[in-house]
């Protein structure tokens, strides 16, 4: 089996820390993985915002690094649910969507391909996980709170298989945290508050660090964290899963 | 064209985090019961694909079951009339009015004559109009729209209307006791019904088969103005009809539960014939729906029942208010229909979003909103409803990124900048930074890391 590892462009320049467990955790549960070199962007930031015609380009690199993969992996919810919606290529549809059937999220690689059952990992802590919207209604990684639905949880499934971790309970389970992309400067005042009101779900339960299998999310919250200059850190789930 | 977009509206409302705060927490207090409401279900998704179900049965047959719902109605004695638009729909209540010299209605709550600003013309032309709505009474006394399609005054406090209660219906200053509130309010309304000669309602279900149509009340309002009145208006979006009498329980249990939590609505009063000496009309109105029916991308918003919890799960919604949406019907499902009427006006709203998909998951008529507010993004860019600045911002990523050398450089000049001259973008030019800090910049990429380390 032999897996692409994609590291969107935002977590390749501003959290390597988050590929590279993700990296290191797939080696050490024994998967031949590989990092194309040429790769750059899944092109979600453009199609969000209306211009899903500019990304023709960032579409064929990707079908181009991509394509002979037996899986592609990423440790981003968001940018794989774009990447399994909306990756076309004309002249390569039938491989676009090719790509787009084996594109996967790291939690949903771990849990529903390699149906990882022990992951050997310890990491003594108060942990919140956010629930990532794309991650969860797009993906569907986990239930969610507004369907009528038997309970499940793939990050979950994974955290609780870490030792000493614990799980704090939030009081709205998975509200978004309002990021969503350019949201968050062209509707600045909103995203802002979200933001501020889901952090502050996080430390009113008693949270030591917050993760989420989506690194944009988390990067809005360390933002208001940060501002806040509270201690609580985030950490996105490859970290705590690889963490010894 | 209107120049105050969600944006600036949003970052309005929030100058009070208090009051964001107040209406956030009430909104999802209402969500919360929403959920309950439908847990207690268990067969509660097949329910929703039920009325998914019918409702698409509805659209791609809409010709034939509003040609039978009109013979149906009109052998029960209702005249039917049609409305292209908002304006023609405005004109034929104001004809039916005065042709019986009547200078005063009273209306019940419906959101398409708010839709076609109804009040507005009809005041223009003398005609006096009282919304029995409680909530609609309110926010007409404040001379402001609904804020939101079951909640109109969702958005006020109870002190504030005490306040304007004391202004124009003579209660003490000071007051803000709900009881004594809707206890002034209900005497003031009753001397209303039983003085006013004509009545307009909604209509929330119309049924092919019979010809009648019901009317989903909590106050009991819709009625009281509609029994005593001479004459009974009922205005109608074509979208509104579903086939069969026996299809009525599936939209019934799924309406208010998914509304406000209740199990079902207090009143919903069914009109099939008008009552010795009254007159019945029903005036169906298309106002854009056809033109929506044929946008393959956008025609399942038309299976909307009004039942206003995807704006109560929306947290863009719940943050910023409904004004914010500067159009009749806000939140989510508003972001899909309004740019439908005027794609300019209305060119901000599908971008007030997330797309968290929270919306889609609470529609009980299954409407993917969330898809078709993407969808809308891409249109409304096509369009050229866009700001030269910001396609000129997505022509430059577009080029970064389609070459890996040129995307390696620009993230290098980039953590460069962000740790070497951070007074670049710790600034008020980026917006960003007003509430939040900037990820701090690592010393390498993953992928020069990788370069070092494989
Ligand atoms: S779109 Fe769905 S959830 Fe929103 S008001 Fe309409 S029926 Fe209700």
């Amino acid at each position: 089996m032999k897996v692409g590892l994609f590291v969107p462009c935002y977590v390749d320049q501003f959290y390597p820390n988050a590929a590279i467990a993700t990296l290191k955790l797939l080696q050490k549960l024994g998967v031949d993985v590989y990092y194309p070199p040429n790769q750059t962007c899944c092109g979600q930031p453009m199609a969000n915002s209306g211009y899903e015609h500019l990304t023709g380009n960032c579409n064929r690199l990707f079908i181009e690094n991509f394509s002979e993969f037996d899986y592609i992996v990423s440790p981003s919810g968001s940018c794989v649910l774009h990447i399994k919606d909306h990756l076309h290529d004309e002249k390569r549809e039938s491989d676009a969507l090719n790509v787009r059937h084996k594109v996967y999220e790291l939690v949903e690689f771990l849990t529903d391909i390699l149906k990882v059952k022990e992951i050997n990992a310890s990491f003594p802590f108060k942990v919140g996980l956010h629930q990532s919207c794309h991650g969860q209604r797009g993906l569907h990684l986990s239930s969610m709170s507004e369907l009528v639905d038997t309970p499940f949880s793939k990050p979950m499934q994974l955290l609780n298989q870490v030792k000493g971790l614990e799980i704090i309970t939030l009081t709205r389970p998975d509200e978004c945290c309002g990021f969503g992309g350019t949201f968050c400067v062209v509707e600045e005042a909103v995203s802002s508050k979200m933001g501020k009101d889901r952090v502050e779900d996080h430390l009113m339960n008693g949270a030591e660090y917050i993760t989420a299998a989506d690194m944009s999310c988390l990067m809005h919250m360390e933002g208001i964290l940060k501002r806040k200059n509270s201690n609580v850190k985030v950490l996105h789930i490859a970290e705590i899963l690889n963490a010894e | 064209m209107n120049s105050i977009k969600h944006p600036e509206l949003s970052t309005i409302f929030n100058e009070d985090e208090e009051r964001v705060n107040w209406h956030d927490d009430t909104l999802w207090w209402i969500r919360a019961k929403r959920d309950k409401a439908a847990h207690g279900i268990s067969e509660w998704e097949i329910l929703r694909e039920t009325a998914s179900q019918i409702k698409d049965n509805v659209l791609s047959n809409l010709h034939q079951y509003l040609i039978d719902f009109e013979a149906k109605a009109q052998a029960n004695g209702i005249v039917v009339h049609w409305a292209a638009n908002a304006e023609e729909h405005n004109k034929i209540v104001l004809s039916l009015l005065q042709k019986k010299d009547i200078h005063q209605m009273v209306k019940s709550k419906s959101m398409l004559t708010e839709e076609c600003h109804l009040n507005e013309y009809l005041e223009k032309n003398g005609i006096d109009v009282i919304d029995s709505d409680l909530g609609e009474r309110i926010v007409q006394l404040a001379k402001e729209p609904p804020s939101h399609i079951v909640l109109p005054c969702i958005h006020k406090k109870k002190e504030e209307i005490g306040q304007l209660f004391h202004e124009h219906l003579g209660t003490e200053f000071g007051i803000s006791d709900p009881q004594i509130l809707t206890e002034t309010a209900r005497l003031h309304l009753r001397e209303t019904f039983l003085t006013r000669r004509s009545a307009l309602t909604g209509v929330n279900f119309a049924i092919a088969e019979t010809g009648e149509f019901v009317v989903c009340t909590n106050e009991g309002n819709a009625d009281m103005g509609a029994h005593l009145a001479d004459i009974h208006i009922a205005s109608m979006g074509i979208e509104k009809l579903i086939p069969k009498k026996k299809h009525l329980s599936v939209f019934l249990r799924l309406l208010t539960r998914s509304a406000t939590g209740q199990p079902i609505t207090t009143y919903s009063s069914h009109f099939k014939k008008p009552r010795k000496g009254q007159e019945m009309h029903i005036i169906l109105v298309d106002n854009g729906r056809t033109v929506q029916l044929g946008r393959a991308d956008f025609r399942n918003s038309l299976k909307c029942i009004r039942c206003g919890a995807c704006m109560n799960t929306c947290p863009v919604y719940r943050r910023s208010g409904g004004h914010s949406y500067h159009n009749a019907i806000a939140g989510p499902i508003g972001a899909i229909l309004a740019p439908n009427l005027d794609m300019k006006e209305y060119a901000d709203l599908p971008f007030a979003s997330t797309l968290c998909g929270s919306c889609t998951n609470v529609c009980p008529v299954k409407i993917d909103i969330h898809d078709q507010l993407y969808k809308w993004r891409q249109v409304i860019v096509k369009e050229g409803n866009t700001t030269a600045a910001k396609t000129m911002a997505m022509k430059v990523m577009d080029f970064t990124l389609s070459s890996p050398t040129r995307y390696k450089l620009a993230g290098k000049i980039g953590r460069w900048t962000i740790k070497h001259a951070p007074f670049t973008v710790n600034n008020k030019l980026n917006l960003w930074f007003k509430n939040r800090e900037m990820p701090e910049a690592p010393k390498e990429s993953f992928s020069e890391w990788f370069k070092k380390n494989k």
